[in-house]
């Protein structure tokens, strides 16, 4: 089953980053800058709109080839490296 | 009108990297992650599905090149040259058998070493045997067959001399030195030592013995010897007590043996520079040994008297990288720095090396994603189990291969039966073709030695609670 919500960090501190279409991320607050590739971008930019995984596995469905259950575990994994570098 | 149906990107495992300051490469090497799906031509996904992951390949061109490079090298430098493969560096049948066929002799040192030569049909004339413990039965037929046997320490004088006494037969020996190179530290525990004045008293007491020749000087200055001055200076010391010993004593020393350890291209866990800046080529060692023994024999030469053969054990170089290890990634996980980790269906249970090296690691086909760094963990229920603590590779997926290498020296010998089975070794051969070596191992390779006592074999009797 899947699960609806998962334990990212909080929201603003995610809205805050800078992001570039090509992948770069600057955190304005903590100085440090990040390189993301286009699926994590992707990701990134819908978990600042929903933090609902079921809402997040279907808009991602809807534009990559991927399994519902191998992307919940991606979406899961990705959650915790946000977690780690932006809490 | 229907509309278009929209095309679906493909998905790659998301990843987020850091930026981080100071942590270039002033060198500029960066080891690379090129793919490689080949051994000599031979693709490797097919052979991981017909003998299972993991895998070991061996290639039958590199190590008959190794072994025609190491010859070419020396043999063009100092007129009698002869080689030893190390057994204990890789004593597979199939490894053991080709170098033999390349004219090298077998290096052995132990009583199971000793017979699995034999048994290969290497008489005992060829056997070179090293080692500090040779038990009285392998001590006797190794006397009786011939072979060079090399002295490590008084008793083993005492015992010899009484077997050869035994045979009525007197025996040609070599002794083990140890001294100061001055460039790498002294390996003391093994031989004679030169400067204590030791190695002079074996030599006079094998002199003075009625069952045994002293005919030849062996040491073995270490392992991974980087610095060529530092076999410059060995074959430099061991010329010069060869000319002291016969000056003092009857004997006539008809070879000096320098052992091994030159190093392979791996690389050295703390070690900044990459191998290929750092290892010296086999022509570097060759052009140090023998640039100091003609120095330290010029007088020897310009008096007529005949020079010692040049014996080399190498082992590690010969055989490092002519080996893989195939492993496929069963796992993955986020540890809670931020760091991705993998988990292979191989660790140090058979990478033994990785205890010391940073083994290259290559995906077996191009991997999608930003490299980051990843730690690559082995199978085992165990904490020391770590393939590579640190290493930039691409987002890994369960099943996707990854090549580690070099493989070939010390950890077909070294492994462990531990927790896992071993797995098998295949070869490639020259013609192209794919031999087993060695056979994955199954349960009775374990068992078959077991034996159970016949009022255990209920493993749960009647009358337990449940």
């Amino acid at each position: 089953m899947t699960r609806q919500t998962l334990d990212f960090p909080n929201v603003e501190s995610l809205k805050r980053l800078a992001l570039s279409e090509s992948g770069f991320i600057f955190d304005p607050v903590t100085g440090n800058s990040f390189t993301v590739n286009h699926t994590g971008l992707a990701l990134l930019q819908l978990i600042r709109q929903t933090l609902d995984v079921g809402q997040i596995t279907k808009r991602l469905q809807a534009e990559f080839v991927i399994d519902a259950s191998v992307a919940e575990r991606d979406v899961s994994e990705f959650a915790g490296l946000l977690k780690v570098n932006f809490q | 009108m229907n509309a278009p149906e929209k095309i679906l990107k493909p998905w790659t495992k998301p990843s987020l990297s850091p930026h981080r300051v100071g942590v270039m490469n002033k060198f500029g090497a960066v080891r690379q992650h090129h793919h490689q799906d080949e051994v000599d031509g031979v693709a490797i996904e097919p052979l991981l599905e017909q003998y299972g992951s993991p895998l070991f390949i061996l290639s039958e061109k590199t190590l008959r090149e190794n072994a025609r490079r190491l010859r070419r090298a020396f043999a063009t430098r100092w007129p009698k040259v002869r080689h030893g493969w190390s057994y204990k560096t890789n004593y597979l049948n199939a490894v053991c058998s080709i170098l033999h066929q390349e004219g090298s002799w077998a290096e052995v040192v132990s009583d199971f070493e000793y017979h699995k030569a034999r048994a290969l049909g290497v008489p005992g004339s060829r056997i070179i045997f090293n080692g500090p413990w040779k038990p009285s039965a392998i001590l006797e037929q190794a006397a009786r067959e011939g072979a060079q046997i090399h002295l490590d320490h008084l008793d083993e004088i005492y015992a010899l001399e009484q077997v050869a006494k035994g045979l009525n037969k007197k025996v040609a020996v070599g002794i083990r030195l140890n001294f100061d190179t001055g460039y790498t530290e002294s390996w003391s525990r093994f031989g004679f030592n030169l400067e204590s004045g030791a190695a002079m008293d074996a030599a006079q007491r094998i002199a003075s013995s009625e069952w045994l020749n002293l005919t030849g000087l062996h040491s073995h200055i270490g392992t991974f010897i980087l610095d060529v001055r530092a076999y410059a200076a060995q074959a430099r010391i061991m010329a010069e007590f060869m000319e002291k010993v016969e000056a003092e004593t009857a004997c006539q020393i008809e070879y000096l043996d320098v052992g091994g350890g030159f190093a392979s291209r791996n690389a050295l866990q703390g070690v900044y520079l990459p191998p290929d800046q750092l290892v010296p080529s086999f022509d570097q060692y060759a052009e140090a040994i023998t640039g100091a023994l003609l120095e330290a024999t010029r007088a020897r030469s310009a008096a007529g008297q005949p020079l010692p053969t040049l014996i080399l054990e190498t082992g590690r170089a010969m055989v490092d990288d002519a080996e893989i290890l195939v492993t496929r990634v069963v796992g993955g996980k986020r540890l809670p720095d931020g760091r991705r980790a993998a988990i292979l269906d191989a660790g140090v249970n058979l990478l033994f090396t990785a205890f010391w090296y940073n083994h290259e690691v290559k995906p077996l086909r191009p991997l999608d994603g930003i490299p980051e760094e990843t730690v690559l963990y082995g199978p085992l229920c165990m904490n020391i189990d770590i393939v590579r603590s640190s290493v930039m590779l691409p987002p890994l997926n369960v099943g996707d291969a990854l090549m580690v290498r070099p493989a070939g020296a010390y950890n077909n010998t070294q492994w462990m039966q531990f927790i896992q089975y071993r797995p098998a070794v295949v070869m490639v051969t020259q013609a192209g073709k794919v031999e087993v070596v060695r056979a994955a191992e199954r349960l009775s390779a374990i068992n078959d030695f077991e034996r159970l006592p016949e009022s255990l074999r209920v493993p749960f009797p009647q009358g337990l609670p449940e």
